[in-house]
């Protein structure tokens, strides 16, 4: 029996590994007799592909296949998440800069490199699509096949559209309307460690190794492209060294496979840092608000068209920007709300989800109106925000989920914390953001723990562990249940073949979902070891406690009633648990989030006149956690999730030539913040009512930080300098030219 | 390069961690390559692979280096420490430097795919100046990327090891 596990600042399971340079990543991984892969890639986004002429390539000493659409079934294969839309390899046409017309793979890396610089590939560059604007232009070409697609919208780029909403906007009268258009760039990931896949045909089947968020799905994809069963398709998933939405779905792990089924040797792709710029990045949005306020602050109505731009293939970009515009309110109460969104197709890489699933794009417009009309109606910007928000069980969504925190608390904690309403230094500034994000409707995760002899136990269970420290809450979760120490518990995961099913690491899921169905497992253990006493002892009155077993009187540990319970033969006690969430086909999401991720943003900026440069004095993000059951390891996740959204906040952005090439590919061109970008304050700080739907009252956490950053910011400049901006980032250059032009 | 067939290959003899080395090198490979390839210390990280994110940072003659600008073949006679030399009595019951420590006990780590790269630019940094400033340190390891953006928790992390080592 050990002290309580829960709400205690364990170090981080697997810390010792990561500060001695012993953590394995997928890079680190050896395999035998080894073929490498460089993919053959072409100068511009959107081109015909004419012919492919493989015959130099293949004279490369070393060289042992050089793949292209060719090699691979008719119809080409293809995968996604949401839509089977994206090829293996090009077929026909590219449809965005760094999309693989062919690949190869030799025994050097020197070898594959040299051949795929010989393969040529005769095209013709075909006019691309990548803005918003041209997406919606009728005179634009369409970005994907319509033959590939259904309904009526295949001769459109539009990919889909929503209609959600409640009352009467039309109807609904306001005498002070805030009109205004809002743009969120797209910004790529830029994990410290780039993709890498390797694919070796073992046995009667395949095995992957991926740094990937959703192994299972992973697996799936692979059993569906190559016609396995899923039993015979194995995904073994080190740690990811960093993913943020982007290490989600499948990339190039069908073209390794596939090459290392056709060579019969295991194959190897480690992308550049500049590929996986290429490989996804986040949905860029536009979005046009409309929204009417009375003469009190307190919003009327919120009418919004809301265009998000895709890549050339959905990938998950399209859940993201449903996903996100359904809370197109914000965290307010809104009397009559119309919404209407679009999701287009561009020769861009793939849109797909990035920390916040949407929501900082749309909180980006939502913050940005609350504080225009503050402005415009002389009020308080923190007090017309306290007068819209949600209290405890009011509804942000017309007969959805009601508010489930006390979101209240939260925003009055940040703004004592960024002391707002104390006098400023001139040039300086302060601004306030609140957001809310759905967090995992549906899906199902299960978990295997396995007590031993001894009483340590292994926890089975097939979350990803990318940094926000799942291993280590699920080793508190199975310590705290067990009467353990986390020093006795080992969890395995990165391995389909080992653990059981999750759907995936994402939406602030797992402390909720993998967290309950350990919590659930544990408890199955318990169950079975008071069946276990009763047997051994025949004794009824059995009582089994966190780590101990009360039998008429006595008290055992659990490897006292093990050795009792097997009789001298050795054994374990293997507890399954399970959560699932499951879906409603009459929802617009498929199912109502299972809790909101709340959060309340404080900023204090400097504003230097003369070069434009913003220097972020202090910055407060508060998260409403239920139950942080690492309190050190939710600041840490929500202190990055701050620098993550003052990267995309103050210097973010991929900028794109006429050829739909990214110009700013790399670390030289594409700036991420450093230590020197710090806040020379930062604080996080925690709301925990023990009001969540996870184990203890944990709520998931870890994006919020983010969400609200760029209003903040924002509104942070405009209240030093008066000049308003609606575009993001806000480099130096643009805060200047603004300077400028509001005098 | 990870450890295929060469063309060429040059004999580099180096320090490695104290211990002398010699390795048979190409002439293109890096030293990041070489450390991770031909010596099997892949706790050096490979990510920009231009010199910006820090992530192969080593210690050469107690300095911080990108070992991905560092040609293998250049780096003869060089008395290399990596993330992998930190740590005394070897991996098994071995003990964390005071350091390392620190990075843990702060909570600094989140992935852990920057951290060896921060942890040598940081050693570097007290190798110079036993006790930074708090600007000091955030000047001394901006040369070093994460995405976690666990800045805040590695500066103290470096500040308490500095304490410390009082």
């Amino acid at each position: 029996m050990s002290a309580p596990q829960i709400g205690v600042s364990t170090r981080r399971v697997g810390g010792r590994e990561r500060v001695t340079g012993r953590q394995r990543f997928v890079g680190d991984v050896r395999l035998d007799n080894l073929l490498h892969v460089r993919l053959v890639t072409l100068d511009c986004a959107r081109a015909r592909i004419v012919a492919i002429d493989t015959t130099d390539a293949e004279r490369v000493a070393g060289v042992r296949a050089v793949l292209t659409a060719a090699d691979l079934p008719d119809p080409m294969p293809r995968f996604g998440p949401v839509y089977a839309d994206r090829p293996v390899l090009a077929v026909g046409e590219t449809r965005f800069h760094g999309e693989p017309v062919a690949a190869v793979a030799a025994e050097t890396e020197e070898a594959a490199e040299e051949a795929a610089a010989l393969v040529r590939v005769t095209v013709e560059e075909l006019p691309a699509v990548l803005t918003v604007e041209r997406a919606l232009d009728p005179d634009a070409p369409l970005v994907q096949d319509p033959c590939l697609r259904k309904g009526p919208l295949a001769q459109t780029n539009t990919l889909r559209e929503w209609h959600f909403g409640w009352g009467d906007v039309d109807a609904a009268s306001a005498p002070c309307v805030v009109e205004n258009t809002y743009t969120f760039p797209m910004v790529t990931h830029f994990a410290i460690e780039p993709h890498v896949f390797l694919a070796s045909a073992d046995h009667d089947g395949v095995t992957v190794w991926s740094a990937i968020q959703h192994p299972y799905l992973l697996q799936s994809t692979i059993a569906t492209l190559l016609g396995l069963p899923i039993a015979k398709v194995r995904v073994i998933a080190p740690d990811p060294g960093g993913a943020f939405g982007g290490k989600q779905h499948a990339k190039f792990e069908p073209l390794v496979a596939f090459l290392a089924l056709r060579t019969g040797r295991p194959c190897r792709l480690a992308l550049t840092l500049a590929q996986t710029f290429q490989a996804v990045r986040r949905t860029a949005y536009r979005v046009r608000m409309r929204t009417g306020f009375a003469a009190d602050g307190t919003i009327r109505f919120q009418d919004v068209v809301t265009d998000g731009l895709l890549g050339a293939y959905a990938d998950i970009g399209v859940r993201v920007i449903s996903k996100s515009t359904y809370l197109m309110c914000g965290p307010y109460r809104v009397p009559d709300a119309r919404v209407h969104v679009r999701a287009l197709l561009s020769h861009t890489p793939p849109a797909t989800a990035f920390r916040g699933f949407g929501t900082p794009q749309v909180a980006w417009a939502v913050e940005s109106q609350m504080d225009e009309a503050a402005r415009r109606l002389g009020i308080d910007r923190l007090a017309i925000r306290l007068r819209n928000l949600a209290h405890r069980g009011e509804e942000v969504v017309r007969g959805d989920k009601p508010a489930d925190g006390d979101w209240h608390e939260a925003v009055h904690k940040a703004a004592e914390a960024i002391g707002w309403g104390n006098p400023l230094p001139p040039g300086r500034g302060r601004g306030i953001g609140v957001a809310i994000k759905s967090s995992a409707t549906t899906g199902a995760s299960y978990a295997i723990v396995r007590l031993h002899m001894d009483g340590s136990a292994t926890v089975m269970a097939g979350t990803s562990d990318m940094g926000q420290g799942a291993r280590t809450v699920l080793a508190q979760i199975a310590a705290n249940e067990l009467g353990l120490t986390t020093d006795a518990v080992q969890v395995v995961m990165g391995d389909t073949g080992v653990a059981p099913f999750d759907l995936q690491t994402s939406a602030s899921r797992s402390t909720v979902f993998m967290g309950t169905a350990v919590a659930e497992a544990c408890r199955d253990v318990k169950r079975q070891l008071a069946g276990m006493a009763t047997r051994a002892f025949g004794a009824d009155d059995v009582g089994v406690g966190n780590g101990t077993v009360a039998v008429e009187g006595r008290t055992l540990s659990f490897p006292d009633l093990l050795v009792a319970g097997f009789a001298g033969v050795r054994g374990e006690v293997i507890g399954v648990g399970s959560r699932r969430g499951e879906a409603d086909t009459a929802h617009p999401l498929g199912g109502a989030p299972s809790f909101y991720e709340f959060n309340c943003t404080a900023v204090e900026v400097e504003v230097d006149r003369e070069t434009g440069e913003l220097l972020i004095v202090k910055h407060v993000s508060v998260a409403d956690v239920g139950k942080a059951l690492n309190p050190a390891h939710v600041e840490a996740q929500d202190e990055g999730a701050a620098i993550m959204g003052l990267g995309h906040t103050l210097m973010e952005h991929l900028i794109f030539d006429e050829h739909g090439r990214i110009v700013n590919l790399g670390a030289l061109d594409y700036r991420i913040p450093t230590t020197k970008d710090l806040p020379l304050e930062l604080h996080s700080l925690l709301v925990e009512n023990e009001d969540g739907p996870g184990p203890y009252g944990a709520k998931g956490a870890g994006e919020g930080g983010l969400f609200a950053v760029s209003p903040a910011v924002a509104a942070a400049v405009t209240e030093a300098t008066g000049a308003v901006i609606r575009e993001l980032p806000l480099t130096a250059e643009r805060v200047w030219r603004a300077l400028r032009t509001e005098g | 390069m990870t450890g295929a067939t060469r063309r060429d290959g040059y004999p580099v003899r180096v320090t490695v961690n104290g211990a002398a080395r010699t390795v048979e090198v190409s002439s293109t490979e890096t030293l990041l390559d070489a450390l991770r390839w031909n010596l099997d210390l892949t706790g050096s990280k490979e990510c920009c692979a231009e010199g910006e994110c820090g992530a192969c940072t080593v210690l050469v003659d107690g300095r911080a280096v990108n070992s991905c600008l560092v040609l293998a073949v250049e780096s003869d006679g060089l008395d290399i420490t990596t993330v992998e030399g930190l740590e005394t009595g070897g991996p098994a019951g071995g003990r964390l430097s005071r350091l390392q420590d620190a990075f843990l006990e702060k909570g600094a780590v989140q992935c852990g795919f920057c951290i060896p790269g921060m942890v040598m630019a940081a050693q570097a940094l007290l190798n110079e100046n036993p006790h930074p400033r708090p600007d000091e340190v955030r000047e001394g390891l901006a040369g070093n990327l994460c995405r976690c953006a666990g800045y805040q928790r590695i500066v103290d992390a470096v500040l308490l090891a500095a304490e410390e080592d009082a």
